[in-house]
């Protein structure tokens, strides 16, 4: 997991300028300026493990770090279960 | 070995295809499908959880060097959600395969043949190797096939009822009707009815609940991987003509005291 230093201060910093988004159908609030990769990294998901879509797009792995979340952003966070 | 399944350009040993779903444990899982000598396993499409504790991901007990994953579109009901879970499933970068799966009736999960058709050519032509279950209904069947589909997959009866193959008739027709793979997808119950569905000469066997749910699913694994070659190498060889009466084994001619 790659974070930028500003990413991660920008983790801890709790306040209310969070930024809303909607993250597999419930709004969530993150700190303004994290990124896909700081979403992922803040709830334990390992970033080669899941498939990210943000408004529709699939994202490429290497646009996690890239890509900052912005307000009324939609994501859907998958992964693989057993199925048959 | 050498009687192998191509589907979409590769080949595989094995014509048996499993499921990872319903099992007690991963650890279940995996044990089972190296009993059952399956190179292709289906997996889902979920969202993760957001608020669990980090969970051990199901690709950890899967080895993609050795068997290929094969995503399904499960609890799919139209071909706009099918195509958007197998191209969120492609981006997991594992392989461009797709198991689809539109279902049409909740109470028997048959599938919505329409959206499938729909969903098969889109997905055909973003250059998916499109493998869609469906119903035992050659007309369909011949249209996948011409849609793109790289195989057919027609249910031997309802997903997860253990009932086995109720028309082999259909299976017959539309194994007539195409030229791709027929693989048969849900319903097998035992190890039985696999050797049948083999016997009729279909190219191989999709199952997940037969075995997750057996009372030992590692040799029930065990019995369907066998009862796989079996009923194959029953259908190469071909079976004896079905007669009415006796007919002796053994010479008539020179009987003891005869």
């Amino acid at each position: 997991m790659k974070t930028t230093p500003g990413e991660t201060r920008a983790q801890f910093a709790e306040t209310d300028g969070g930024v809303e988004i909607r993250a597999n159908g419930e709004t969530r609030s993150v700190p303004p300026g994290t990124s896909v990769a700081g979403f992922l990294a803040r709830h334990d998901l390992d970033p080669d493990l899941v498939v990210v879509e943000r408004n529709g797009r699939i994202l490429r792995r290497v646009e996690f770090d890239r890509t900052a979340l912005e307000p009324g952003d939609e994501l859907e966070i998958v992964h693989f279960v057993g199925g048959g | 070995m050498n009687d192998r399944l191509t589907l979409g350009g590769r080949t595989f040993g094995s014509r048996l295809i499993i499921g990872t779903g319903k099992y007690d444990s991963p650890r279940t899982m995996a044990a089972a499908l190296e009993a059952s000598g399956a190179e292709i396993i289906t997996v889902a499409v979920r969202r993760v959880d957001l608020d669990a504790s980090k969970e051990e991901s199901l690709l950890h007990w899967l080895d993609a060097d050795r068997v290929l994953i094969l995503p399904n579109t499960a609890g799919c009901y139209t071909a706009e959600e099918a195509i958007r879970v197998a191209r969120l499933g492609r981006a997991a970068g594992l392989s461009d395969f797709v198991k689809l799966e539109v279902i049409g009736d909740e109470k028997t999960l048959y599938p919505d043949v329409l959206e499938l058709l729909t969903a098969t050519e889109t997905l055909a032509g973003e250059g998916f190797t499109v493998l869609p279950y469906t119903s035992d209904d050659p007309v369909i069947a011949k249209r996948l096939e011409d849609a793109g589909a790289a195989a057919v997959m027609p249910l031997a009866s309802p997903i997860g009822s253990g009932l086995g193959l109720v028309d082999p008739l259909g299976i017959r027709f539309i194994m007539e009707a195409v030229s791709v793979p027929v693989i048969v997808d849900a319903g097998v119950g035992t190890a039985s009815d696999a050797a049948a569905t083999m016997e009729l000469g279909v190219d191989g066997i999709l199952m997940n609940t037969a075995i997750a749910k057996a009372g030992d699913p590692l040799r029930m694994a065990e019995a369907m991987r066998l009862a796989v070659r079996a009923g194959r190498l029953a259908f190469e060889a071909g079976r004896m003509e079905k007669r009415a009466y006796a007919t002796p084994s053994s010479p008539v001619a020179g009987r003891v005291g005869g």
